[in-house]
């Protein structure tokens, strides 16, 4: 066990520096000139040449990426093209709000999916269990920005109960963080139920009821710690799934975070901050992973990583 | 005799009944495939006529769907949207497949250093939530259905390539993989014939599973506007030309969003029922 992480810890700078060296040659893999590209169609030559320069795209391809190196460990991914202030004091405004958003969303999707997962494991193949489960998997497929747009048409544009776009106030939360916390929930659901109904059928449980515990003593007792799992591990090894669908959530909900500043960025070719918000969603997916992984050992001693 | 005569049928019946997620799974993904097939003749009107009198009329007996902005029949685009779909998966899927089961057959058999690369590069690209390396791409290669294809059967490589690779490694030490490895078996026919068949099963259900993810991700892409470009009828795109119109005409964004998520659940019905099929041992 001990050798795996270790095995997985020396891995994290080798997979983080394949991946820097993704997002540095992407915009080097640009077609025409890069420096063209960003000064924009009506640069003067002049301008271009300016573009090259700050870029330091006339300097050696092994010492660009040097610098891109290092910039990036220490937080610094140049300036965005757009707005022209440094892509890290960008980031940093925009991820306290995806964090935030994520933070409400997965709140949603645990006090929800445990309990569901909950009542499905006892009623085991009975109408709760069924209908839970036809909403876990309703919940894994739904089309997420089909789901906002007809929440937004009902409860904003018709009823007028919650406001249709940006942030704010608590009421801007409920629908992104419906929407973003959908598919966590579903998920929890069927992975408490599968833990539980394993749990369930232990010798200890049997041993807890002849004891003459009572039935909500037991699953109190020895099913919150198992709970704990299917979270954690839900969590923290889905969490790339739910940054990836922050990307459509902020968009549609014109949300403050880095997925939507990652789609104008697209927009308007800003390729600083489309690689700054790249790194910095595979670098946080790689990291919650990671510890999401070990927690869930600590959990759980029967779980062996291989 | 009469008994007789209907047993097959009473079997087949009792064999769909007891897996009533891959007869529901696999009839939702026929209606697709027939409705990709007979588009041209189910749909009522031509899927690119625009008529700007017709301009988003709620759903009647011509339209049954309404029409969107452009007076073109909601139901006639995602009718031929089915064919999008259609080649979505199979260029999505089938290009991560051709690419990602070699790759895991070639690690799993060699081992070592080769093992080692591939699996690094493949812990690479899996690194990265895989719409945002799409979206990398494609803000590269310009926003277009082909370039977004391509994006995401990159990012799907990895879970062929580690799924095939495991399976490879639990077959190699099989006994009659070994004995066939005695009897003088070449490497490729020991390779093709006795591990990748075993390991197809898997494989196929992965692939399954992942077909509802190509479709959901490729309606995503678009929908944000660096897939499918209007005013091709794909069901993202649509789902993006009826946002404007929330309030008015939320069918010209409700049906093909239907549609994606009714699609992507056949598909994740399927694959838990062939899963249930091919793949006892989960």
């Amino acid at each position: 066990m001990r050798n795996y992480f270790l095995r997985k810890l020396m891995m994290l700078p080798l997979i983080l520096l394949g991946v820097s060296f993704i997002v540095f040659m992407s915009v080097r893999a640009l077609p025409g000139d890069p420096a063209r590209l960003m000064a924009g169609p009506e640069a003067t030559q002049d301008a271009v040449d300016d573009m090259r320069v700050r870029l330091g795209l006339d300097r050696p391809l092994m010492v660009q990426y040097a610098a891109f190196l290092k910039g990036a460990a220490t937080g610094d991914f140049g300036t965005s093209i757009r707005s022209q202030r440094p892509v890290s004091q960008e980031l940093s405004r925009r991820y306290k709000a995806t964090m935030e958003l994520a933070t409400v969303a997965y709140f949603f999707a645990t006090i929800i999916g445990v309990p569901a997962g909950m009542i499905a494991a006892i009623c085991k193949g009975r109408a709760p269990d069924h209908v839970v489960m036809v909403f876990a998997i309703l919940g894994a497929s739904v089309a997420n920005f089909w789901l906002a747009l007809v929440m937004m048409d009902y409860f904003s544009v018709q009823k007028g109960w919650l406001p249709l776009l940006g942030s704010g106030s608590a009421a801007h939360f409920v629908m992104p963080a419906i929407v973003l916390g959908l598919l966590p929930m579903a998920l929890i659901a069927r992975m408490t139920r599968s833990s539980m109904i394993e749990t369930l059928d232990q010798d200890y449980i049997r041993t807890a009821r002849a004891k003459g515990l009572g039935a909500f003593q037991v699953y109190q007792r020895h099913a919150l710690r198992n709970a704990l799992i299917p979270i954690v591990t839900i969590i923290g090894l889905n969490f790339g799934a739910v940054i990836g669908s922050t990307v459509v959530t902020e968009t549609v909900f014109n949300w403050p975070g880095i997925g939507r500043l990652l789609v104008d960025a697209v927009r308007y070719r800003d390729y600083p901050i489309i690689q700054g918000v790249t790194l910095l969603a595979v670098v946080s997916v790689v990291l919650v992973n990671f510890f999401a992984e070990f927690l869930i050992s600590v959990l759980d001693p029967r779980v062996r990583f291989n | 005799m009469l008994v007789a005569q209907r047993r097959p049928l009473s079997t087949a019946m009792n064999w769909c009944l007891r897996r009533p997620s891959l007869v529901l799974g696999g009839f939702i993904v026929g209606v697709l495939v027939l409705a990709a097939a007979f588009a041209p003749w189910l749909a009522p009107a031509d899927p690119y006529q625009q008529n700007l009198m017709l301009s988003l009329m709620p759903p009647s007996a011509e339209h049954p769907l309404g029409t969107d902005a452009y007076g073109r029949d909601v139901l006639s685009r995602i009718l031929y949207g089915a064919r999008l779909s259609l080649l979505e998966i199979s260029l999505g899927v089938g290009v991560a497949l051709i690419f990602g089961v070699p790759l895991g057959l070639v690690a799993g058999m060699s081992g070592g250093n080769i093992d080692g690369a591939i699996m690094w590069v493949m812990d690479i690209i899996f690194a990265f939530p895989g719409i945002i390396l799409a979206i990398l791409i494609v803000s590269i290669l310009g926003p277009s259905l082909f370039n977004m294809l391509m994006a995401i059967a990159l990012f799907s490589l990895p879970v062929y390539a580690r799924l095939t690779r495991n399976l490879t490694l639990g077959l190699k030490r099989m006994e009659y993989v070994q004995a066939a490895q005695a009897l003088g078996a070449s490497r490729l026919r020991v390779m093709f014939d006795h591990i990748l068949l075993n390991a197809l099963g898997p494989i196929i259900v992965q692939a399954t599973l992942t077909a509802g993810t190509v479709v959901l991700t490729a309606a995503s892409l678009s929908f944000l506007g660096l897939g499918a470009q209007p005013p091709i009828p794909e069901w993202g795109a649509m789902m993006s030309d009826g946002r404007n119109y929330l309030g008015v005409a939320l069918w010209v964004s409700f049906f093909p969003g239907l549609a994606v998520t009714i699609t992507v659940l056949g598909f994740n019905i399927l694959g838990d029922g062939l899963r249930d099929l091919l793949d006892p041992r989960r």
